[in-house]
């Protein structure tokens, strides 16, 4: 019992940065029917960005570490977002109206782009830091002397993404700005007709999933304490099996898949091999393509006459 | 006489190397309704279409106001008070009767909304009913009394009706047809529209033009076009109501 507690409180930390990257690629396949493939590598960078600002931060002094984190947080989302938004300027823009693929193959080239970019920049070798929270709530112990608890930053992690969530869902459920994303994502055509400026309403969709992608990243490195210019791909891969799984194009979907994910592996890894965790993920990709296409909260695609 | 609100001027359009309008010309005048009838595929939506910029004329040019408006952008085009009914309906089909009236709002700043939306709901009283409802699951009339309830709430003064009559029972038919009248009527809007029921159109519209394979080959007052006998011939016979 204890033993599974503490997989099911991992499985939610993991599953709730699954979700925030998941969320991006909902919402760009929702608005503009392409898979982002850079999408993890934006991640990445948010992670990289939330390293030199935590750096940058402590040398200015400023130790109070929930302050730090915050500022972290907010100058990671900030300059990540005009990372996603000169992506979408440079590598998919031009290519709208042109065939299928085109944009898809330039995600790819934009995704090598951009590890090669940090790889030089920063370097090839595994960045760490030291803990900057630590601690946490013991919750049960077993007879033998297992304790199940949750770490501070586990708390930290996913309340976060519950806030963030829970403000993200309310901006494209009842502002206008999400009123618009959502006309965009069901007729992009009709959109236009009613003045909405659709690439403008494209570019912030960008904006958003990079945000969100840069609290993954900042999460990603006050969790694990370690980065380096490939993380991007593994983590951008599951987070869309999560999409996938939860629904290609559905936002709650998304957020559904993540944790799912999440869980997935953490069990796998708890009660089989964590060397083979990213099979578990993977498989449940294959099965999901294969059993159910459209995903939990999808919707199949029906023919409009 | 006065320069007409909507002007084409030779007009080319094509799909990729496929030419759909060859060279269209054709004036609306303020507080008009003028109607474009034609057979399917003669090239009626894509006008409508091409007024939009989307597709943008190869050749020729679109003035509205005296303003070109050739190579603007769609949604640019959109806040100059143009409003479009477009062919099937395009309802955003997961957003409520109330979104989808909002988003027609989106370029005027929301200022008459509250005015707007109760004036649409005397105009369509069954939008009013139906207003939680999501766009996909009514019915084809309510839809497209939704569809011009949506452009009518940019407060266009050049309205464009794409078919609003297509595939609606006769009654519906007449109660939309009598709603644009009045609004033409009561509110002078200028009214620029494409139909198959001819019949109907000519009978509703001021002025008509009669496009065939891209070109416009006949056009006159709605009276004079309905006695003609090549356009009973083509349109009307077996189709009279």
């Amino acid at each position: 019992m204890e033993y599974f507690l503490q997989q099911l409180i991992n499985g939610l930390t993991l599953g709730s940065i699954y979700g925030l990257i998941a969320i991006g690629y909902t919402m760009v396949y929702g608005i503009i029917g392409m898979i982002n493939f850079a999408h993890g590598d934006i991640f990445m960078v948010g992670a990289f960005v939330s390293l030199i600002a935590l750096l940058l931060i402590t040398a200015l002094g400023i130790t109070a570490v929930p302050l730090a984190l915050l500022l972290v947080l907010v100058i990671a989302m900030i300059i990540t977002s005009l990372y996603g938004w000169t992506v979408e300027r440079v590598a998919y823009r031009p290519l709208r109206g042109s065939f299928r693929l085109a944009p898809l193959i330039s995600a790819i080239g934009m995704s090598i782009v951009l590890q090669n970019y940090i790889q030089i920049v920063q370097g090839a070798r595994v960045k760490a830091i030291q803990p900057i929270v630590t601690g946490g709530i013991p919750l049960m112990e077993s007879a033998d002397g297992f304790v199940a608890r949750i770490a501070n930053i586990q708390i930290i992690i996913i309340v976060t993404t519950v806030v963030l969530m829970t403000v993200f869902s309310l901006i494209v459920a009842k502002t206008s700005l999400g009123r618009a994303q959502r006309a965009c994502e069901q007729d992009l055509k009709m959109a236009a007709l009613l003045g909405i400026d659709t690439n403008r309403v494209i570019s912030l969709t960008f904006v958003m999933g990079a945000a969100l992608a840069a609290v993954a990243g900042c999460m990603y490195l006050v969790y694990y304490g370690v980065l380096d210019f490939y993380i991007g791909f593994v983590a951008g891969v599951k987070a869309f099996t999560a999409a996938v799984l939860g629904g290609i194009g559905s936002l709650p979907g998304a957020m559904l898949g993540g944790i799912l994910i999440g869980l997935i592996e953490a069990f796998w890894a708890g009660y089989f091999s964590s060397e083979y965790k990213d099979v578990a993920a993977f498989s449940i990709l294959a099965i999901a393509l294969i059993f159910l296409p459209t995903g939990i909260l999808g919707r199949p695609e029906v023919e409009k006459v | 006489m006065s320069e007409p609100l909507l002007a084409v001027r030779g007009v080319k359009t094509y799909y990729g190397n496929i030419i759909a309008l060859k060279g269209v010309d054709l004036d609306v005048n303020e507080g008009e309704i003028v109607a474009l009838i034609g057979a399917n595929g003669a090239g009626k939506s894509t006008l409508m279409m091409t007024v939009f910029g989307k597709p943008q004329a190869r050749e020729g040019q679109i003035l509205y106001r005296g303003q070109d408006i050739t190579r603007m952008e769609t949604h640019e085009i959109a806040r100059l008070q143009i409003a479009q009914s477009p062919e099937g309906r395009r309802i955003f089909p997961r957003m409520t009767v109330y979104e989808n009236l909002q988003m027609g709002a989106a370029v005027t700043g929301g200022q008459h909304f509250a005015s707007d939306l109760e004036r649409m709901f005397t105009l369509f009283p069954r939008l009013k009913e139906r207003m939680g409802q999501r766009g996909g699951t009514l019915s084809g009339g309510e839809q497209q009394m939704l569809a011009i309830a949506r452009a009518l709430m940019s407060r266009p003064r050049l309205l464009l009706l794409d078919e609003p009559s297509l595939g609606l029972a006769p009654l519906i038919v007449k109660q939309i047809f009598g709603a644009i009248g009045e609004l033409n009527k009561d509110e002078g809007l200028t009214v620029f529209l494409v139909e198959q029921n001819a019949y109907h159109a000519l009978k509703l519209a001021h002025r008509g033009y009669v496009m065939v394979n891209g070109v416009i080959t006949m056009s006159g007052t709605g009276r004079e076009l309905l006695a003609k006998e090549e356009i009973r011939a083509a349109y009307l016979e077996g189709g009279r109501q």
